[in-house]
């Protein structure tokens, strides 16, 4: 490698960081994320222009290829399926690392230049990466709801055979590097691994599995670093894995829940508390469109609290232009967003965005909670375990002591839901059947459109 | 490059990454993942590399592949990001009443 691809590295390298720094702020972020295409840009050629390139058929076709199907999915994506693709571009990275790791493994066996150190980093990268591509294209299946099995009895046991078949299969590619069976056997382990992990998890933990191979596809570009001996692979891949690494906390933090507990007790049960029917019974209250329309004529200060239903029904758009009418009456409206609403981090901010409603009214948890008693109306739409106060009264609840949104202190709740089903901690609510609350039940969009003609009636 | 040179980067880089990312507004949460992943196809230095290697057959065809997939991941990471940040600038409204626009006034 010569001395202006190294050159060409630090430049990259500067501008991802730079681009990274940029991103973390609304007013710079565009331009935080032009800063990293550029970096990209500049790592590609001098790369291409490096001696070590000798034929460039393949490379074309790929790069050709690539770019038509990645460009083809960014523009075609509508916002509500995000979360799908961000996890499919993640495991597209992580399953590169292994090709790269695998090939550059193969050839130095070839050559009889697999050094202790090379084939370490080769067993990493692979392990990693095909942790990375199998866990992320479960999680797409999960997200799109098209896969719904979540594993079999005695699963953790597979899982932690495999997980010392894959140290045992990765001493093997250091002590004997002539055999790529080795390689191949622990991609495979790896492979398997990720498709065991994750298929447990669903629902309301998959931002913290999202954030989390984000982080683990940083981390195998790492590992594929240390086996081509690239210093801008190490730099750019531990930045990804570092701050994908954070909001896997966040994460975590938001749902008062650590990492192992997501990762290896999923699915809490809602056994033991309070059955449906004791929480329900004869309290729950039903109202219609007109009559929170009513509601709302009157109010001065609404909140809107949205969650994964938002995303379900679309109703971004139909929530923006209740807003908008009620703010042409003087009625002052705010969005409550709790930080792990919806399947992915940030996930109702870019809804919501997309409808045009200023991130100024998008309000944090933190900063939303003290105010809502002087809210006169909440609308709760598609939320559930992100609303349920037991999180505060109740220390044997699965969902004790995760921070919430204090909608119950509001004047009244309006919950927009299609049923009093539990969600994702599969417990009663008892907001629901709160004296201050009613139950407008339908889909969401419907619902809201239902409520902004009923208001312009009045 | 020395192993510990090596580890001596990485150890510096998830410090940078740490600082860099540790006060980012939950609003950018979702465009900052898209546009880290992005950053994380970089793997497709080292694809081009296989890819362009000319060792045999087979690793290039592992190369190519490698080229693809991580293709896919920088291309479309990137664009997609700036279609979410494109939503997130502020905006002029013509068709907003005057004066409607200012919060807190």
């Amino acid at each position: 490698m010569d001395d202006w691809t190294t050159l060409g590295y630090l430049a990259a390298a500067v501008l991802f960081i730079l681009g990274l720094k940029r991103l973390s702020r609304p007013r710079t972020a565009v331009r935080g994320n032009q800063f990293g295409a550029t970096g990209m840009l500049i790592a590609v050629v001098v790369t291409l222009a490096d001696n070590s390139i000798l034929s460039f058929e393949w490379i074309v076709g790929g790069l050709v290829l690539g770019a038509a199907v990645g460009a083809l999915l960014a523009v075609r994506v509508q916002m509500t399926g995000m979360p799908e693709l961000v996890a499919l571009f993640n495991g597209f990275g992580g399953g590169a690392s292994v090709l790269v790791a695998a090939a550059s493994y193969i050839e130095a066996s070839d050559l009889d230049t697999a050094s202790a150190r090379l084939s370490a980093a080769a067993a990493l990268a692979s392990l990693i990466g095909a942790l990375t591509f199998t866990g992320s294209l479960i999680a797409f299946g999960k997200l799109q709801e098209s896969l719904r099995w979540s594993g079999f009895p005695g699963m953790r046991i597979v899982s932690v055979t495999g997980a010392a078949a894959a140290v045992a299969f990765g001493i093997l590619m250091v002590v004997d590097a002539s055999n790529p069976l080795w390689l191949w056997l622990l991609v495979a382990v790896g492979a398997v691994l990720g498709v065991l992990v994750v298929s447990p998890i669903g629902g309301a933990d998959m931002p913290v599995v999202i954030a989390l191979l984000n982080s683990l596809s940083g981390m195998a570009a790492v590992a594929a670093g240390f086996v081509l001996d690239n210093s801008l692979l190490i730099i750019a891949g531990s930045l990804v894995g570092a701050s994908g690494l954070i909001l896997t906390q966040i994460m975590c933090v938001a749902m008062n829940r650590s990492l192992p507990a997501v990762m290896f007790s999923p699915a809490p049960s809602g056994a033991g508390g309070p059955s449906a029917d004791d929480v329900y019974a004869g309290k729950v209250r039903s109202t219609s469109a007109d009559d929170v329309a009513m509601l709302l004529e009157s109010a001065e200060r609404v909140a809107v609290v949205p969650g994964y239903g938002l995303a379900v029904a679309q109703a971004q758009h139909a929530v923006r232009d209740l807003a908008r009418r009620l703010e042409e009456r003087g009625t002052e409206v705010v969005f409550g967003i709790h930080p792990v609403a919806g399947r992915m981090p940030g996930h109702m901010n870019v809804l919501l965005a997309e409808a045009e409603i200023s991130y100024e009214k998008l309000i944090e948890m933190d900063d939303i909670n003290p105010t809502f008693e002087q809210t006169d109306v909440t609308i709760v739409l598609g939320a559930n375990d992100v609303v349920n106060p037991v999180a505060r009264t109740d220390p044997s609840s699965p969902i004790a002591g995760m921070p919430i949104l204090d909608v119950d202190k509001s004047g009244v709740v309006v919950v927009i839901k299609r049923s009093l089903s539990p969600g994702f901690a599969g417990i009663p609510n008892p907001l629901f059947a709160a004296d201050n609350s009613m139950m407008l039940f339908g889909d969401g969009r419907e619902a809201v459109v239902g409520i902004t003609k009923a208001l312009q009636q009045i | 490059m020395d192993l510990l040179v090596a580890v001596t980067l990485f150890v510096m880089a998830v410090f940078l990454g740490v600082e860099l990312i540790t006060k980012v507004p939950p609003t950018l949460h979702t465009p900052l993942m898209s546009g880290s992943n992005a950053i994380s196809g970089i793997t497709i230095v080292g694809a081009l590399v296989a890819a362009g290697a000319d060792h045999r057959t087979f690793t290039t065809v592992l190369g190519f592949a490698a080229v693809t997939l991580a293709m896919i991941n920088v291309v479309g990471g990137f664009l997609v990001t700036h279609r979410m940040l494109h939503m997130f600038r502020p905006k002029r409204r013509r068709d907003a009443p005057a004066g409607s626009g200012g919060g807190e006034s």
